[in-house]
């Protein structure tokens, strides 16, 4: 019976470091930095084990010895999980894109396939988790849209009050695919950023669980679990690069924490993963300051169809900066009509149709391979973040039927240039 | 000139618990030292030690967040609301 032992000891500011109780609480009460989890690793050597791991859940759980489980019973706490078996998602080789870029060991880490056809599923199952563990019956976001519906999908299955503000110009698919789940969905006229905002003002006063917000540091500590996946997928091994897209830049930057929460634990050896971002040109605060040099992110007002990565005031974008820099990765961006061909590319190379910030990733892959960035024979692995399925609008101009013919044989044959057949 | 300063929960431990301020200033930058005057311990919560506001903290003149203005210089008109709100992220 896999139990896992809860090894968080508290809550610690990231900027300057004053730690804080276990509570549903993100900033510091000092200088409001964001708090972090922090874990009892000593305890953990020699007790959580790749066999111990591997004897889990297929799902983002089997790792909850690294997750954010907050203390008591044991039963309680499975009582508690708000889990509809994300995570676990396949990686699987990409040779026909990989040599179409000029990459001979590519893999595509697919997280399409999550339950609500996005990573946000990972975080979401980890907040919510949490939340109920600290009380709360309401569940809350700010979302770009693939929150929303994973936030909405996930408190309708363990009975929690949904409450959800978006964007109003967000794409109809993902509108629609989260008002079916029965939240309140309150579209903001206003950016991303405007919502993230009013949603900051209103997390402190109604005592519901925003998982972005004051659930934050808990929500961020599930997307550990790509790269932990990515690794024991791996055969417990370290690839040579990552290429993960960022909007806030949390997903990134967790990423990179799991590399090294694995080295420190010693279920990986310690060998450096070059771990680099990509964003849209036309929403790109944190690859701005890494070319730029300077250091300061200046947040911008986003103009991408890539809108889940339209976050102008990314407030992971530092750690992002640092975790690029600490792995040795890079940052680049491309354009909207770049991210479309990206999309095109994956779907037509691997069979996957990732949504906009897919073809981010995938653009960005392709321009550090061409500038030999990425090693030829490097183990690459790149993240797609979500399904295409919800971001059709960006596809449709340049895709659709190739022919359209009256049920003919005579126009099929001349529409396709057939001879008759032998 | 007089702004309404609204408070962030984790910063009320400084104003005595009030959600909101009226202090002077024709600045952000004065707003805040009129803030520190009134509440003292105020300003290095929200400002760094080189005197810049800190990378965690956003502040608003009415809905313009200071950043694309004229940052701790951006002017605060007569009976504006100045927010100061931690930032935060999601996605």
């Amino acid at each position: 019976m896999f139990l896992p032992v809860t090894y968080v000891q508290a809550l610690q500011c990231r900027e300057c470091g004053r730690r804080v109780d276990v509570a549903a609480t993100h900033a510091c009460g000092f200088c409001f930095g964001p708090l972090e989890v922090v874990y009892d690793y000593d305890a953990m050597r020699g007790v959580v084990t790749r066999e111990r791991i591997a004897a889990g859940p297929p799902t983002l759980w089997r790792y909850a010895d690294l997750l954010p489980v907050l203390d008591g019973p044991a039963d309680a706490r499975d009582a508690a999980r708000v889990d509809l078996g994300a995570g676990f998602t396949p990686l699987v080789p990409a040779p026909r894109l990989g040599a179409t870029i000029g990459l001979d060991d590519l893999w595509i880490k697919n997280d399409t396939l999550n339950p609500t056809g996005a990573f946000k599923d990972r975080v979401v199952s980890v907040a919510l988790t949490a939340a109920r563990r600290l009380g709360f019956d309401t569940a809350a976001c700010a979302s770009t849209g693939n929150l929303a519906q994973s936030v909405a999908a996930h408190a309708a299955a363990s009975g929690m009050r949904a409450i959800v503000l978006v964007p109003s110009d967000l794409e109809q698919a993902k509108i629609l695919a989260t008002a079916v789940y029965g939240p309140t969905l309150v579209a903001v006229k206003g950016t991303y950023d405007d919502v993230n905002r009013l949603c900051g003002e209103l997390a402190d006063a109604y005592g519901w669980a925003f998982v972005n917000v004051n659930v934050r540091p808990f929500y961020a500590e599930g997307s550990k679990t790509i790269g932990f996946e990515i690794a024991e997928q791996l055969g417990w091994r370290l690839p040579d690069q990552v290429v993960a897209p960022m909007a806030s830049g949390a997903m990134l930057v967790k990423i990179e924490k799991a590399f090294r929460e694995l080295i420190n634990l010693e279920l990986v050896d310690d060998r450096t993963c070059r771990v680099s971002g990509a964003q849209a040109s036309g929403c790109s605060p944190i690859t701005a300051a890494y070319k730029g040099g300077g250091g300061a992110i200046l947040p911008v007002r986003p103009d991408t169809i890539a809108k889940s990565l339209a976050i102008g005031d990314p407030a992971d974008g530092y750690y992002a900066l640092e975790a690029v820099d600490r792995s040795g990765g890079v940052m680049e961006d491309v354009s909207d009509p770049e991210i479309i061909d990206g999309i095109k590319l994956l779907a037509r190379t691997e069979g996957i149709f990732g949504e906009t910030a897919a073809g981010v990733t995938i653009a960005v892959l392709h321009k550090l391979a061409a500038q030999g960035r990425i090693g030829r024979g490097d183990r690459t692995v790149a993240v797609i973040s979500g399904t295409g399925l919800k971001t059709t609008d960006a596809v449709a101009p340049t895709v659709g039927p190739t022919f359209e013919i009256t049920a003919s044989l005579d126009e099929f044959q001349a529409a396709l240039s057939l001879q008759e057949p032998a | 000139m007089t702004a309404t300063v609204r408070i962030p929960t984790p910063l009320r431990s400084a104003t005595g618990g009030a959600a909101t301020v009226a202090v002077d200033g024709t600045t952000v930058g004065e707003v805040v030292r009129s803030l520190d005057a009134a509440h003292p311990g105020v300003a290095e919560r929200i400002l760094d030690d080189n005197g810049r506001v800190r990378r965690f903290v956003n502040v608003f003149v009415d809905d313009e967040d200071i950043r694309f203005a004229g940052g701790l210089e951006t002017a605060v008109p007569d009976g504006a609301t100045v927010s100061i709100i931690p930032a935060v992220a999601g996605g």
